[in-house]
């Protein structure tokens, strides 16, 4: 099995240091990985670990303090608008706070039409794009009748990230980054939100990078887990050995804390 | 942006400022349509003539003439030649003349005056008087002579040829009045004149006009400037940023004030138009513009709606104009708002130095002041010439600052009461 499963994305020694001297935080710290095309990758940590860090700098939104990042097999070269234009059809994210992801001034419409626009959409009828947008609406359950004309403010949490998930459908990424797509909004659409997320992926086939905080979470849905501790990757496996048999004491702890609902899954692990 | 606009209007602060504002531009705008005159033209001849409405005597002999019985009439023309000081020495006079001080009472006019005319001559010397205050009883007397006749006054036309006076047959009685919107020549100075004699009003809302004018031009270039420097510096960063913050350091280090008063002086009187000067005070003052954008900007260009454009594949270009500049804008407008104030007051801070614009062409507020200071109207106490611009700027400048915490206000939720 493992030789048909192809690298997409790999780092390595990747490091990020934030200020100078006394100052200095080293928010990732060295650290190599490989994720494989296909599979569900959880992140873990606690908060303040280095996850939102490690995941800008594979969106290749922050410049690594040092290492390297490995795309397709082949070293990232993102040097110049055009190339990151091209890299970021194939990585997208939906980010930690969706209240903060928009921008207020823009419509719902913009959102989406950018989207259709670097899928290379531009040309398409008006008609076509409405098609479009309501298909991707009604792909997270909302109706982009209602919504067209509407500011992202005038949504609630649960509503925006649905978007965003929307947006993910229009681009259709080989890779996508949710970092912590749940954190802000209420239990309830949280299932719904990781319902659509798998969803999605079934229909588009894509890798997804999935951040959180929540190690239970990261059972359920994910393939392959990695423990983050302060800007480190503490152990690393599939969800079954890392959860099931974990070697760290951190992972124990990380475990423990994870709310009685989930007993069932740290009851395997006592 | 509608919803933002509805907010501002909501607070009163703010309207009060912008209905100040609004109807000192209405004044400015109106006033020159109506009223043609040349500000800067010299109508009188002299210097600071009080404010008041001005009816041409030589007119007014010829408009019709009406009779009216008015009940006071008399003793108004005869209280406002005779002042209290002349009763006061009146009264002195008399006392030392030997009437009892009981039996002069100042304010009745007409038993003053008959006491005067029985009492005064003047041969009696008053022991103690010197000799300024015996003449000065000597023209308080002449003046006085006829003062209670009721007799009209003829009007008289000097003979060309003979020199003779000839009587026209005209009589202008005591009761005589003229309707003033029948007297062709009627001049309303409200605010009076100055000290080069042109009218103050028509020369305060031109000046108005032009400080207006500089403030705006003078606060745009510096909100431009700063504003640009400000969202370059902060949103790219690196090498472009330190070369950006080093000439702002350099701006900050030298009193801004200092920097215009130079500049200005190098400039040259010749060269000093309104703009020029509007322009030199935008470029000295832009500095804490591009400070505050810059910290605004380094604080947005992490947010995940400016990461969201990148992904986007939004160019640098598109998210400075769409993603970073509109949350900074209400900063702006407010920062907009203080360089005008402060252009505009800075631009009287020159001119009464005397580095304002150049003083034959247009008037400003500082030019005003700058006059009416070099002509020592505040110590001679002609207040239409200096305290009028005063109350002015201080009204121009006290709407912005209202607009500004009124927006303030709406901006910073955590300010409102
Ligand atoms: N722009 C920045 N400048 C300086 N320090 C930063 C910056 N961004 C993050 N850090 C620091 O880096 C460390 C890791 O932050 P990061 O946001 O990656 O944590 P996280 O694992 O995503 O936490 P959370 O679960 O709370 O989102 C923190 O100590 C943080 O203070
Ligand atoms: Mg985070």
């Amino acid at each position: 099995m493992a030789e048909e499963r192809k690298v997409c994305l790999r780092g390595s020694k990747l490091t990020k240091v934030f200020g100078l001297g006394r100052q200095k935080t080293v928010a990732v710290d060295h650290v190599d990985f490989s994720f494989y095309e296909g599979e569900i990758v959880s992140i873990v940590g606690e908060s303040g670990s280095g996850k939102t860090t490690l995941a800008k700098m594979l969106l290749g939104l922050l410049n690594p303090t040092e290492g390297e990042v490995y795309f397709q097999g082949k070293k990232r070269d993102i040097g110049t608008h055009k190339k990151k234009k091209e890299y970021w059809k194939n990585i997208q994210a939906i980010f930690q706070d969706p209240f903060s992801s928009y921008n207020i001034f823009h419509k719902i419409d913009s959102v989406l039409l950018d989207c259709i626009n670097m899928r290379g959409g531009r040309k398409f009828s008006h008609t076509k794009k409405v098609e479009m947008m309501t298909e991707a609406c009604g792909f997270v359950n909302l109706k982009f009748e209602e919504l067209t004309n509407k500011y992202p403010f005038e949504l609630s949490g649960g509503q925006m990230q649905r978007l965003m998930i929307a947006r993910i459908f229009l681009l259709k990424p080989k890779i996508l980054l949710a970092d912590e797509p749940t954190s802000m909004i209420d239990a309830c659409s949280r299932a719904t939100i990781l319902d659509m997320l798998m969803q999605l992926r079934k229909e588009i086939g894509m890798t997804i990078i999935f951040i959180t905080h929540d190690i239970g979470l990261a059972y359920y849905v994910s393939d392959s887990v990695y423990i983050m501790e302060h800007g480190k990757f503490v152990e690393s496996g599939t969800a079954d050995e890392v959860i099931l048999h974990p070697q760290e004491a951190y992972t124990q702890r990380l475990i423990n804390d994870v709310p009685k609902i989930y007993e069932e899954w740290d009851l395997s692990t006592v | 942006m509608k919803h933002i606009i509805q907010q501002v209007f909501h607070s009163g602060k703010f309207i009060v400022g912008f209905v100040i504002l609004a109807a000192v531009l209405l004044i400015v705008i109106v006033y020159p349509l109506l009223i043609k005159d040349a500000p800067l033209a010299i109508i009188g001849q002299g210097t600071f003539f009080p404010p008041g409405t001005y009816v041409n005597a030589y007119d007014s002999l010829g408009s019709p003439k009406y009779i009216l019985n008015l009940e006071h009439a008399a003793a108004k023309r005869i209280a406002s030649k005779l002042s209290d000081d002349d009763r006061l020495a009146m009264q002195e006079w008399l006392v030392a003349a030997g009437i009892p001080e009981n039996e002069i009472d100042i304010s009745n006019t007409e038993q003053l005056l008959r006491q005067w005319e029985n009492h005064y001559d003047p041969q009696t010397n008053i022991a103690g008087m010197t000799n300024a205050k015996r003449n000065y009883y000597i023209r308080l007397n002449a003046s006085l002579k006829g003062l209670l006749s009721t007799e009209g006054a003829i009007i008289a036309v000097k003979n060309a040829d003979t020199g003779a006076l000839e009587e026209t047959g005209d009589v202008v009685a005591q009761s005589d009045y003229v309707n003033i919107g029948q007297v062709a020549n009627v001049r309303r100075l409200p605010l009076g004149t100055d000290n080069f004699g042109r009218d103050v009003l028509t020369e305060l809302v031109a000046a108005t006009r032009v400080s207006l004018q500089i403030g705006f031009v003078a606060g745009i270039v510096a909100t431009l400037i700063g504003l640009t420097l400000g969202l370059l510096s902060g949103y790219i960063g690196g090498l472009v940023d330190d070369g950006i913050m080093f000439i702002t350091n350099l701006f900050t280090v030298i009193p801004s004030f200092v920097l215009l008063i130079l500049i200005s002086f190098s400039i040259g009187q010749e060269k000093r138009g309104a703009v020029t000067v509007a322009v030199v005070i935008g470029f000295t003052s832009w500095v804490w513009t591009a400070r505050a954008v810059r910290a605004q900007v380094i604080s947005l260009r992490n947010r995940d709606h400016v990461n969201l454009s990148k992904l986007s594949g939004h160019s640098l270009v598109y998210i400075i104009f769409a993603d970073i500049l509109p949350y900074v804008a209400s900063y702006v407008v407010m920062a907009l708002i203080l360089q005008i104030s402060s252009g505009i007051l800075a631009e009287a801070g020159l001119s009464i130095l005397g580095l304002g614009p150049k003083t034959t062409e247009v008037p400003t507020l500082g030019l005003m002041m700058n006059w009416a200071m070099i002509y020592q109207a505040p110590v001679l106490g002609k207040w239409w010439a200096y305290l009028p611009v005063l109350v002015t700027i201080a009204l121009i400048t006290f709407s912005m600052n209202l607009m500004n915490t009124g927006l303030d206000q709406v901006f910073n939720p955590a300010l409102r009461d």
